[in-house]
């Protein structure tokens, strides 16, 4: 079976030509080493991107210089570590183009943005009976804080299904969306299979029913612009690892109306104005939600990580890796019993494949051989792999600094797997 | 790390023509092994009289680990005693593991062939799995084993 090609998009060839992947690839230390005695082969780039030296080194500079607790003391360290954590905060505002930076919530990452907002919009404003709609195609972190939250209150969770092409069901979606529907939770990109969803037009929809939208924002944010104004999103979720900055961070961003309303969620340092035995007086936006001393470095270096993104121009990663995308899948279509799963017309820089007769965990571990990583396994979307009846996939996915010399490398790793398995 | 200490021809053969394959029906007993890591799934059936294992076979899905190893687990275990194939797991489980295993290759004979599996730690679970459930099986064990 052939998969679909995704077409080559108008309008931007000459600016793809004239990205210079060598001088970029210079930027990220990680890429220049082998692995197994193969130079490395970095595929695995929707589990977690690699960092670039200027975010690395700003991490370090704020550790030998300027790190001392935030909000808090008077002293110079204090005022400079906090006006880098707050800066980075406007970084992020500007970047998805929020109003204001009170809407720009520190996280963990995306996961703990989806549970904030189960745990304190969902489950204080929610009654029983009341529904959650998300979509087959969803990472367990949009799917499991809903279950937790159908637990403690007897909210009911109801699934958009998808088509055999990895697309989100506009027509069932109409059908499902109704009077009881309080929350649309969807991704804007599939990390298991690619897909782009056309959020727009499921915000529209979910408009009119007054329905208030969140969107895990995790694979769609480090491959194309976003503007939370733009799309009309509530929420919109994502995480700092997979977007060239540091681990254990992420943001959430909320519309400051709904923010106001929400109650804290955690207790503790920060997130209060006064305590006292008898009441405490919570803080204002965003510092509400962050209780206790929060990743400082984490967003001092996603705001260096944003800063590298935009020098490079989100338009242009976006075209440079669509070129990427078309050009892997035509090269892999052209092995023969390999089946790419998910195959929408508008895709992410992701190709999931099956290769006939071969499990995909025995194509990840010679792939590694070969100096080739990639992800094999079920992608944190069982339900997108029952969908599909298989167990696991083997999934390459691709970054601006990943180049057609490396796809031919994966192909010919394949190949070669064939070989020994054959 | 050499690949074809991992994909030995044994291992190669047994994935592309895995033995005693399917269901055993009657069975004395079966119990069911999954992987959830990477989706592997496993059926174990087994005939015993007395402590006597007279008939073993496997049904499922998964990589070619964990089906060589099942279908090299069948022809190992059969015709042996409970004990004795939980002997035969510690070996089994000692080559899997550790470098220094002090286990008789002619002890094992062709399960040897999965030595090659201790130099990829990501893959001792697709290996071992159908031990578990064997011995899930042959405990008697109600609840489907899982290696994770």
């Amino acid at each position: 079976m052939n998969a679909a090609v995704p077409a080559t998009r108008n309008g931007t060839p000459a600016d793809a030509t004239a990205f210079d992947v060598e001088a970029i690839r210079r930027d990220f230390p990680i890429l220049h080493q082998t692995v197994n005695g193969k130079p490395l082969v970095y595929l695995d780039n929707a589990a977690s991107s690699q960092r670039p030296k200027s975010v690395i080194e700003a991490i370090s500079r704020y550790y030998e210089n300027d790190h001392a607790n935030v909000h808090r003391g008077v002293h110079t360290l204090s005022q400079r570590a906090t006006d880098a954590y707050e800066g980075a905060r406007e970084t992020i505002r500007r970047f998805i183009n929020a109003r204001d930076t009170k809407e720009i919530v520190f996280v963990r990452g995306t996961t703990e943005a989806v549970n904030l907002v189960a745990q304190s919009f969902a489950r204080t404003g929610f009654q029983p009976g009341d529904e959650i709609l998300i979509s087959a195609l969803e990472h367990h972190a949009n799917i499991v804080p809903w279950q937790l939250l159908r637990e403690q209150i007897g909210a009911v969770l109801k699934v958009i299904p998808i088509n055999e092409q990895g697309e989100v069901d506009f027509v069932e979606f109409e059908k499902l969306i109704g009077p009881r529907t309080r929350l649309l939770a969807l991704a804007h990109v599939s990390n298991a299979l690619g897909t782009i969803v056309p959020v727009e037009k499921f915000i529209k929809v979910a408009k009119q029913h007054g329905v208030p939208v969140l969107l895990d924002g995790a694979q769609a944010i480090p491959h194309t612009a976003v503007d939370v104004q733009a799309l009309g999103c509530d929420f919109y979720c994502f995480s700092s690892h997979k977007m060239l900055g540091p681990t254990g961070m992420g943001v959430l961003y909320g519309k400051r109306e709904l923010l106001e309303k929400m109650p804290p969620w955690q207790g503790g340092g920060d997130m209060i104005l006064s305590v006292s035995f008898e009441k405490t007086t919570f803080n204002q936006l965003p510092w509400k939600f962050e209780a206790g001393t929060p990743h400082i470095a984490g967003a001092i270096g996603l705001a260096t990580a944003i800063d590298y993104l935009e020098k490079i121009g989100m338009d242009r990663i976006a075209a440079y890796e669509h070129e990427l995308l078309v050009y892997a899948t035509e090269r892999l279509s052209q092995l023969p019993g390999l089946r790419i799963v998910g195959t929408a017309p508008e895709k992410a820089a992701v190709v999931s494949f099956m290769l006939e007769g071969i499990h995909p965990h025995d194509i990840g571990t010679i792939l590694d051989t070969e100096g080739v990583a990639i992800r094999t396994g079920h992608h944190c979307a069982m339900p997108v792999m029952d969908f599909f009846k298989i167990p696991a996939t083997a999934r390459a996915s691709m970054s601006f600094y990943n180049t057609r010399e490396e796809i031919d490398r994966l192909v010919t790793a394949l190949e070669h797997t064939r070989q020994v398995l054959g | 790390m050499d690949l074809k200490d991992l994909y030995r021809d044994v291992i190669v053969d047994h994935n592309r023509h895995p033995r005693n394959f399917g269901k055993l029906q009657p069975a004395d007993v079966h119990a069911d092994g999954h992987n959830p890591l990477c989706g592997d799934r496993l059926t174990m059936y087994a005939n015993l009289k007395g402590e006597h294992i007279t008939d073993v076979k496997f049904e499922g899905a998964g990589c070619a680990i964990s089906v060589a190893s099942a279908s090299l687990l069948t022809e190992a275990v059969k015709g042996k005693t409970k004990s004795e194939v939980k002997e035969l797991f510690d070996d089994v489980h000692a080559l899997l593991t550790q470098h220094d295993a002090t286990v008789d290759p002619a002890k094992l004979g062709k399960l040897a062939a999965l030595s090659g599996v201790r130099e990829f730690p990501a893959r001792v679970k697709c290996a071992s799995l159908c031990w578990h459930t064997l011995n899930a099986a042959l405990d008697r064990a109600a609840e489907p084993v899982t290696t994770e």
